[in-house]
């Protein structure tokens, strides 16, 4: 439900600060979310300061050296630090993004950092994403069909057919579209989000896929599906470059159709 | 209905014992797009409208009252006060009918990509404003 303050417990506090090292000339501040499960502490806001001349392009290099040089007890998931693997999703100067993909420039003052928002926080920038997967494997993202696949081929699609699915198999799961939705917020235990809906979209545009009916039964539901009020957070801020809320468009477009 | 994300909430810290999370930040830290505003306004407004429903059932009641009644209405209307409301009334009038236009479109299936999404949001504001000054240069000139 709507709630717009923070619960007691999870209200942010000032933490520490760690001084840039003496000299060093082009310092940037990053204030970032820490919550420890071990000192029984409400989560806080550190303030490392950095030489810009000393650390990479992009704030993952920032925290990636911040754990390495100054402060290893830092916690956050990074993998592929090229924008593909998606773990390094996290609130960045008030926006969904990847760090790898998030240049410090592009950042005026203090480089704010939290974890995707409205979730539960596991430690540190590190969110529990046991929702949003569960959510996700609802929607059977898998191809489904009665038909035997042709026994020395693949099933085959046209050029045009295949076209159909671009901007939505580049999906990475990074969930920043979802966490970034307010009617996701306040009622993602019901309602699937962006990036969950996206990738049933996926699956009821791929002309091989035989469920389409069932699959629009499934999302046919005040809250699944029609949670969506057209904010359009989920494609401003997806790091991608792709369109959840006119996949979700689609499918409500879809729905109507199929009533004649 | 309890919120099943509550489960979510606890888990267990490294000697095991049980811990309650913390909610990350959420409006607290997002920065508005201007969709996100024009959206919770969207909404706004229709409540604001419902309100101001109010006020023309009051007004037109009023006529079928009596002459007395009429007058305290008339009077309410183009006091200080009255005058205020029926200006945010026209401009929730203006910026809902608009932005359910821009609803419209979409629904259609058209604006969702960028900078399309913007265009029209911006679009909305500045026809909001525009029809609004217009409808009160119009109903000052003829008052």
């Amino acid at each position: 439900m709507v709630a717009f303050n923070l619960p007691l417990n999870s209200r942010i506090g000032q933490g520490q600060t760690f001084k840039a090292p003496a000299g060093a000339k082009r310092v940037r501040e990053f204030k970032i979310y820490r919550w420890n499960p071990d000192d029984g502490k409400n989560p806080r806001t550190d303030t490392y300061e950095i030489d810009l001349d000393e650390c990479g392009p992009m704030v993952l290099d920032a925290l990636i050296k911040i754990k390495n040089e100054v402060d290893p007890t830092l916690t956050f998931r990074r993998s592929c630090r090229e924008g593909i693997c998606g773990s390094c999703a996290m609130n960045i100067d008030g926006g969904n993004t990847l760090a790898c993909l998030k240049p410090i420039e592009e950042v005026r003052g203090a480089v704010r950092i939290s974890p995707l928002p409205h979730m539960p926080v596991v430690k540190d920038l590190v969110p529990d994403l046991s929702q949003v997967y569960a959510q996700f494997r609802s929607i059977k993202p898998w191809m489904q069909a009665e038909t035997p696949a042709p026994p020395d081929a693949e099933r085959l699609q046209s050029k045009e057919e295949r076209a159909k699915l671009d901007g939505m198999w580049e999906c990475i799961l990074c969930f920043c579209c979802s966490t970034a939705c307010p009617s996701y917020w306040w009622n993602g235990d019901r309602y699937l989000g962006p990036a969950v809906l996206l990738a049933a979209y996926r699956w009821i545009a791929d002309s091989r896929d035989e469920a389409t009916g069932s699959r629009l039964d499934e999302l046919e539901d005040p809250f699944k599906l029609y949670r969506c009020h057209t904010i359009m957070n989920c494609t401003d801020t997806c790091p991608k470059g792709l369109n959840p809320a006119k996949a979700i468009g689609a499918i409500k477009q879809m729905i109507v159709e199929r009533q004649g | 209905m309890r919120d099943v994300r509550d489960a979510l909430m606890v888990a267990r810290n490294t000697d095991g014992k049980l811990v309650r999370r913390p909610l990350s930040p959420h409006v607290q830290v997002y920065r508005w797009p201007l969709s996100m505003a024009l959206s919770i306004l969207h909404r706004a407004s229709g409540v604001a409208l419902s309100v101001g429903t109010l006020l023309m059932t009051w007004w037109l009641a009023a006529a079928a009252v009596s002459d007395e009644a009429f007058a305290r209405a008339q009077w309410f209307m183009g006091s200080a006060i009255g005058l205020l409301c029926l200006f945010g009334w026209t401009v929730a009038l203006m910026f809902h009918a608009f932005s359910g236009i821009r609803h419209l479109v979409w629904d259609a299936g058209y604006g969702f990509d960028a900078p399309h999404y913007n265009t029209s949001g911006w679009a909305t504001v500045i026809a909001t404003g525009v029809a609004t000054l217009l409808v009160w240069i119009i109903g000052l000139a003829v008052w």
